[in-house]
C-alpha cells in the first residue's frame, strides 16, 4: 500500500483549502523558478527518466512525447493543451485534481509549457464540469494575482498564459486532435495523423496534449526526483496513479495509489470491498467504459498497470474500475456502453458511424433475447470491421466493450441465445 | 522525389504526394468516396484503405497519407480486401436499395465499387436510418437517405464556391448534412455539388427522372453563357439536349461550371424561333425560306449601302460573324458593330481587350485591383479561380464599383473613375499594395465600356497597369473581363465600323434603314427607329425578335459546329450536338444562302472551306496556332483621353446572375432561381 508521504495528491479528498495559500503549504509553487533554471532539456531528461506514463488513457511515456516539439521555433508558436474533457464514464479522477488541488495543475501547466517551449497553455475542460471550471478559474486567477503565471511567471523569466477554454460536452472531444478542432471553433472530429500535433497542432502550430493527471503530477516529480517516482509501481509501469473506484463497492472512492497494485487489494482496502463478499463479484470494467470487461477468475489475480492489463487484452485507461457483482446483468451493462458509444461517435468516418449504431442496435437484441447464436457471431464480426478502420481510436473504445464481453462471458451471452426461435419465414408473393 | 513501390510497380513521385497519387502514378486504381483532388483531404470514407509494408499491421488510409522513400505498399491483399469490403458493407446498410428509382444510377461511384467489393446479400436486419428530406431550392435535388456523408459537398462549397452555407449538423449515425436552416443555396457554382456527389444524395432538380446515362449522346461543346469558354460536355438524347456537364480543362474551368450555363438548358427548348417570320400589316406571320429572302431583298436593294447596319449579339460563333461581315462588306456596307451595348473603345490591339493574365495566370498573381465588374455574376467560374489564389495566401484584392460578396475580402476602394484618377496620383491607399506586388493585375470590366467615358476608363486602367509595373516581358496584369462570349471573337474578326461606319449607338436612332440584328438582343430596341426594317436572326423569341420585321430562324450554341474565343483570347470549338428546331438552320449557312439569293455568294459552301477561309484570314484562327499568353512587351496604350472619366459610379452589368440572355430568360428552371432568391416582400395586416 501507498505510504502517506508518497502521495502526489495530498488533498485529493478536499479535507484542506484548494486555494494557493493552503496548496504552498502542501509544497505546490515551492522553487517553481529554480525547476525552470535548470532548463528545458533537463526537465524533460528527468520526466523521461521517471517513467511516467500519459494518464489519459494511452499511456503514452510523457517525457517521450514532450521531446517531440520541437527545439526551435520555425516562427510559429507551441502550445500547451491540457486535456480536462474527462468524459470517459466511471472515470472522476481529473474532477478531483481540479477541485482539491488545481495550484498542481497549473504549476505543472507552466513547467510542461517551459519544458515544450509554449509560451501558451489552453485547459479545455468538458462543458459539465461547471463548478470545476469556475474553481479552477478562480485558481488560474490567484496565480495570475500571485505573479505565478503570466509575464515573469513565478519569477523564473518565462512568459506563459494560461486560458481556461470549456467544452460543450462531447465525449469525442477528448481525443486529443478532436480537442484541437474544438479549440478552434470548429466541430469536435478528430484530424488524421500524420500531421502529429507536434508538427501541426493547434491553428497549424506544434502542441502536446496532455491529461490533467500527468500534468499535475509533472511538479512532484521534479520536486522529488525521477527516481522516486520510478522506484513506485512495476518496471515501465512507474509512479502513482488515481483509481475511480465506482460501482458495487461499499465504499467508492477515488484513490492514489502505486501502480501494479492487485486489483483485489484495490477494491478490498480502499472501497470497503464488493457489495455482499469478494465471492458476489461477477466482473470488473479496469479502465473506463471502453476497457474490455474482467470475469471474476480475472480480477482475483490482476495487477493494476499498463502492461498487466494488456497482457489480458484489457487495458489502464483512465484508471476508472467499475465494479460489477451477481445481481448485474452484463450484458445489459455492455449494451448501455454500446449506446453510449453510439450516440458518442462523431460520424466523420464510415465504419464507426455505420457500426456503432449496427453493433448497439445487435446488442439490443442479444439483451432483449431475440438474438440467434449465428447474430452473435456476425456482432462480434462487425467489432472487428470497426476497430483497427477509423480515423481515431473510437472505432476499437466502441468495439472493444463487446469483445471483451465475449472473451470473458462468452457461455452467459449464447445462453441468451439458446431458447430463441427465429420466426418463421412467411413466403410472400410478389406484390 | 521519393521511390514507392505499389503492386510491384515502382514509381518516383514528389515528397509530398500521398499514397493514392502513387498508386495513380503507377496505373493502380484505388476506390474513394471522399477524395476529391480538388477539395481538401477529409479522410473519412475510409474507401482508399490500403496495406503498407513496416507500417502497424492495420489498413491505412491512402489518400491521407503522405508517402516516404522506399515505402511499398500493397492495394490487394486480402487485408486491403476484406477492409474494403467491411467498409463498403457499412455504406449500404443505412443506403437505400432505391437505385431503380435513382437519377445517379449508371453514373454512381457506390454502384460501380460495390460491384467489386459489396456482399449478394446484407447481414444487416436492423432498421435503416430516418432522414428529413431537405430543399436546397430549384437546382439541387436532394435524397438524403442516399447520403454517404463523405462532405464533398460541404467542402466544395466552403473551399471552392467560398460559401459557407453547407455543414454537418448532429454526430455519428444522426450526423446529416444541409442547410443549418433551411434556405435555397446561393452559390453560383452549387451545381457541382450534383457532379461532386458520389452518390444519388445530390441530384439535378430539373433533369429528374428525365434519362438514364447511357441513353444520352454525348457532345464536346463550349459554353456561351458567359465569356470564360467553360469547356463542356452537351448529353441529348433524340432532338433534345437534355443536360450540361462540365468538361475537365485545367487551364480554364478546371472541373466547374456556372449554374447558368449548366441549368438554362431547358431555355433550349422554349421560346424557340423554329420557322422564318415576316412582318406583315405590323403583324408577324410563318413564312416560307423563300418569301423571307424575297423580303429582305427587296428591302436591302432598295437602299444605299451606308443606309445598311449590322449588329451581333453575345452568343455567336466567329463564323456566322464573319459570313456576316463579309456579306456586309458585299453590299458596299461599313456600318458593323458587335458591341450591342454600345461600348466604344480602342480595339486596335488584341491585349487592349483581352483577359491577358489568363485564367490560369491568375494563380501567379500576388495583388488585383477589379474595376466596375462583379466576376462572381459575370464569370463565377473565373471568381472561383481567383478565390482559389486568394486561398493560397500572399495576395491582396481591392474593388472600385458597387460593393458585392466576392467570396474572398475585396476592399471597396472607391465607387468610380475618382479612385482610378486617385490610383494614377499615387495617393491612394492601395497604391502601396499595388507598388510593392510583384505580380499585380487589373480586371476591367466589360460593362465600364459601355459608359459613355468607357474608352476614357480603358486608356486610364492602361495607364495603371503602366504606372505599377503591370506590363513586362513575363507579366500581362491588364484584363478585360467580358461577359459576352461572342465579344473577343467578334473583336478578333474585326467586326467593327468601318472607314465611315457607324456604331451601334449611330445605328439605332434612325442611323440606318435595315438594320440586321444577329442574335442581338441586350441593346434597347426601343431606340430602334420606328422606320428602320429590322431583321432578326437568332434563335430565342426574345427582344430582338419581337421588334423585327422578318425573322430568321438561326441555331443555338448546342446545334452548330462554332468556333468561339474565350475572355482570355482562346480559341476553341463545340459541336453539334442536336439539330436546330423544324426550319432553323445554322447561322452562317443562312447569310450564304441569303448572299448567292442576293448575287454576292460568299466563296464558301461547306464548313471546311469556312474555316480554311477563316484561318487564312485571320491566322489565330488556323488550327496551328496555339493559345498562348502575351507578354506585356508593347505598352503604347489604347486611345483615349483620361481626363474625360466622369465621376458616375459604377454600376453592375446584371442585376441577377440567373436571367441575362435570351436562353437563360426563357429557362424556367432560372426564373425559378430568381424567385427563390426574391426578396421577401413584407405585408402588413389589412
Amino acid at each position: 500500500m501507498l505510504n502517506d508521504f508518497d502521495r502526489i495528491y495530498k488533498n485529493l479528498y478536499g479535507q484542506m483549502d484548494w486555494r494557493l495559500e493552503s496548496a504552498r503549504a502542501r509544497g505546490d509553487w515551492e522553487g517553481t523558478a529554480e525547476i525552470l533554471a535548470k532548463g528545458r532539456d533537463v526537465i524533460v531528461e528527468e520526466v523521461k527518466a521517471s517513467g511516467m506514463r500519459g494518464r489519459g488513457g494511452a499511456g503514452f511515456p510523457t517525457g517521450l512525447k514532450w521531446s517531440f516539439m520541437p527545439k526551435q521555433s520555425d516562427g510559429r508558436p507551441s502550445y500547451l493543451v491540457v486535456n480536462a474533457d474527462e468524459s470517459e464514464p466511471g472515470t472522476c479522477k481529473d474532477r478531483d485534481i481540479i477541485r482539491h488541488e488545481p495550484h498542481k495543475l497549473i504549476e505543472g501547466c507552466l513547467i510542461a509549457g517551459f519544458a515544450m517551449g509554449a509560451n501558451t497553455g489552453f485547459i479545455y475542460i468538458r462543458g459539465e464540469y461547471y463548478n470545476e471550471a469556475q474553481r479552477l478559474q478562480a485558481a488560474i486567477d490567484e496565480a495570475y494575482a500571485a505573479g505565478l503565471l503570466g509575464k515573469n511567471a513565478a519569477g523564473s523569466g518565462f512568459d506563459f498564459e494560461l486560458v481556461l477554454h470549456r467544452g460543450a460536452g462531447a465525449y469525442i472531444c477528448g481525443e486529443e486532435s478532436a480537442m484541437l478542432e474544438s479549440l478552434e471553433g470548429k466541430k469536435g472530429m478528430p484530424r488524421m495523423k500524420p500531421p502529429f500535433p507536434a508538427a501541426m497542432g493547434l491553428y497549424g502550430c506544434p502542441t502536446t496534449v496532455n491529461n490533467v493527471e500527468t500534468i499535475a503530477g509533472v511538479p512532484t516529480i521534479l520536486r522529488r526526483g525521477a527516481a522516486w517516482f520510478s522506484a513506485l509501481g512495476r518496471p515501465k509501469n512507474s509512479g502513482t496513479k488515481i483509481f475511480c473506484i465506482s460501482g458495487h463497492v461499499n465504499n467508492p472512492c477515488n484513490v492514489e495509489e502505486e501502480l501494479g497494485v492487485p486489483l483485489k487489494d484495490l477494491i478490498e482496502k480502499h472501497a470497503g470491498g464488493v457489495r455482499g463478499g469478494w465471492d458476489n463479484l461477477q466482473a470488473i470494467i479496469p479502465g473506463g467504459a471502453s476497457a474490455p470487461v474482467l470475469n471474476k477468475e480475472m480480477c482475483d489475480t490482476q495487477l493494476m498497470d499498463f502492461d498487466s492489463l494488456a497482457a489480458v487484452k484489457s487495458m489502464m485507461g483512465s484508471g476508472a474500475i467499475i465494479v460489477m457483482d451477481k445481481s448485474t446483468d452484463v450484458v445489459k451493462a455492455i449494451w448501455r456502453l454500446s449506446k453510449f458509444f453510439k450516440h458518442e461517435s462523431c460520424g466523420q468516418c464510415t465504419p464507426c458511424r455505420e457500426g456503432t449504431g449496427w453493433m448497439m442496435r445487435m446488442m439490443d437484441r442479444v439483451v432483449q433475447n431475440k438474438a440467434s447464436l449465428a447474430d452473435i457471431g456476425l456482432l462480434e464480426q462487425v467489432t472487428t470491421q470497426v476497430a483497427g478502420h477509423t480515423i481515431c481510436a473510437f472505432g476499437e473504445a466502441a468495439s472493444w466493450p463487446i469483445q471483451g464481453m465475449m472473451r470473458a462471458f462468452r457461455p452467459m451471452v449464447e445462453q441468451r441465445t439458446i431458447d430463441y426461435q427465429p420466426p418463421p419465414a412467411i413466403p410472400q408473393a410478389a406484390e | 522525389m521519393a521511390k514507392v513501390t505499389v503492386d510491384g510497380i515502382e514509381v518516383e513521385i514528389a515528397n509530398g504526394s500521398t499514397v493514392l497519387q502513387a498508386a495513380e502514378a503507377a496505373g493502380v486504381e484505388i476506390p474513394r468516396f471522399c477524395y476529391h483532388e480538388r477539395l481538401s483531404v477529409a479522410g473519412n470514407c475510409r474507401m482508399c484503405l490500403v496495406e503498407i509494408e513496416k507500417m502497424p499491421p492495420r489498413p491505412q488510409a491512402s489518400c491521407a497519407l503522405p508517402v516516404s522513400d522506399g515505402m511499398v505498399v500493397h492495394t490487394d491483399t486480402e487485408m486491403v480486401r476484406k477492409a474494403r469490403r467491411g467498409v463498403m458493407e457499412f455504406l449500404l446498410i443505412n443506403h437505400p436499395l432505391d437505385c431503380p428509382i435513382c437519377d445517379q444510377g449508371g453514373e454512381c461511384d457506390l454502384q460501380d465499387e460495390a460491384v467489386s467489393y459489396g456482399r449478394d446479400d446484407s447481414r444487416y436486419d436492423e432498421g435503416k436510418r430516418a432522414v428529413a428530406q431537405l430543399d436546397w431550392g430549384p437546382l439541387v435535388k436532394t435524397t438524403m437517405t442516399r447520403c454517404i456523408h463523405c462532405t464533398r459537398c460541404i467542402r466544395f462549397s466552403t473551399e471552392v464556391a467560398g460559401v459557407s452555407e453547407l455543414g454537418a449538423t448532429a454526430r455519428g449515425e444522426s450526423m446529416q448534412v444541409g442547410t443549418y436552416i433551411q434556405k435555397a443555396l446561393s452559390s453560383e457554382l452549387s451545381g457541382n455539388i450534383i457532379d461532386l456527389c458520389p452518390v444519388g444524395a445530390l441530384t439535378s432538380k430539373p433533369y429528374a427522372f428525365t434519362a438514364r446515362p447511357w441513353e444520352l449522346r454525348k457532345t464536346d461543346s463550349v459554353d456561351v453563357l458567359d465569356a470564360v469558354g467553360t469547356n463542356i460536355r452537351v448529353d441529348a438524347r433524340g432532338a433534345e439536349v437534355l443536360r450540361i456537364l462540365p468538361r475537365m480543362n485545367d487551364d480554364v474551368n478546371e472541373e466547374w461550371l456556372g449554374d447558368k450555363s449548366r441549368f438554362a438548358v431547358d431555355g433550349l427548348k422554349r421560346r424557340r424561333l423554329d420557322r422564318p417570320w415576316v412582318r406583315e400589316n405590323g403583324k408577324l406571320r410563318a413564312a416560307s425560306w423563300e418569301e423571307a429572302f424575297a423580303a429582305i431583298a427587296g428591302r436591302m436593294k432598295a437602299v444605299t449601302p451606308d443606309r445598311l447596319g449590322a449588329i451581333t449579339g453575345d452568343q455567336c460563333d466567329v463564323e456566322s460573324m464573319l459570313a456576316l461581315k463579309e456579306f456586309f462588306a458585299a453590299l458596299g456596307s461599313q456600318n458593323l458593330d458587335c458591341r450591342q451595348d454600345g461600348a466604344v473603345f480602342d480595339a486596335s490591339r488584341r491585349s487592349f481587350y483581352l483577359f491577358n493574365t489568363t485564367i490560369a495566370g491568375i494563380e501567379e498573381a500576388d495583388a488585383l485591383l477589379i474595376i466596375g465588374s462583379n466576376p462572381r455574376h459575370e464569370a463565377p467560374v473565373l471568381n472561383a479561380r481567383i478565390r482559389k489564389r486568394w486561398l493560397a495566401g500572399g495576395f491582396a484584392a481591392a474593388l472600385i464599383g458597387t460593393a458585392h460578396d466576392l467570396t474572398y475580402p475585396a476592399e471597396q476602394i472607391g465607387v468610380g473613375p475618382d479612385a482610378i484618377t486617385a490610383l494614377l496620383d499615387g495617393t491612394h491607399a492601395f497604391s502601396a499594395t499595388l507598388e510593392a506586388a510583384k505580380a499585380p493585375m487589373i480586371i476591367l470590366g466589360a460593362g465600364v465600356l459601355a459608359r459613355p467615358d468607357g474608352a476614357a476608363i480603358h486608356a486610364a486602367a492602361w495607364q495603371l497597369a503602366l504606372k505599377y509595373n503591370m506590363l513586362s516581358a513575363e507579366w500581362h496584369g491588364f484584363n478585360v473581363l467580358h461577359h459576352a462570349a461572342a465579344r473577343t471573337g467578334a473583336l478578333d474578326i474585326g467586326f467593327l465600323p468601318g472607314e465611315g461606319g457607324k456604331a451601334t449607338s449611330q445605328m439605332l436612332q434612325d442611323g440606318v434603314d435595315v438594320l440586321w440584328l444577329q442574335g442581338a438582343d441586350e441593346l434597347d430596341v426601343a431606340a430602334i427607329g420606328a422606320k428602320t426594317f429590322v431583321i432578326y436572326q437568332g434563335h430565342h423569341g426574345d427582344a430582338g425578335a419581337a421588334r423585327a420585321d422578318v425573322i430568321l430562324p438561326g441555331s443555338a450554341y448546342t446545334e452548330k459546329d462554332g468556333t468561339y474565343v474565350s475572355t482570355e483570347g482562346r480559341v476553341q470549338s463545340g459541336f453539334l450536338a442536336v439539330k436546330a428546331p423544324g426550319d432553323a438552320r445554322e447561322d452562317w449557312r443562312i447569310i450564304r444562302a441569303l448572299s448567292a439569293y442576293m448575287g454576292h455568294a460568299l466563296p464558301y459552301d461547306s464548313l471546311q472551306d469556312m474555316r480554311a477561309h477563316l484561318a487564312a484570314t485571320y491566322p489565330l484562327f488556323a488550327p496551328a496556332n496555339a493559345f498562348r499568353r502575351f507578354a506585356g512587351t508593347d505598352t503604347a496604350a489604347p486611345a483615349g483621353d483620361v481626363s474625360a472619366m466622369s465621376d458616375a459610379p459604377f454600376v453592375p452589368v446584371f442585376e441577377t446572375y440567373y436571367q441575362t440572355d435570351a436562353v437563360s430568360r426563357a429557362s424556367p428552371t432560372m426564373a425559378a432561381c430568381i424567385a427563390a432568391h426574391a426578396p421577401v416582400v413584407a405585408e402588413a395586416a389589412e
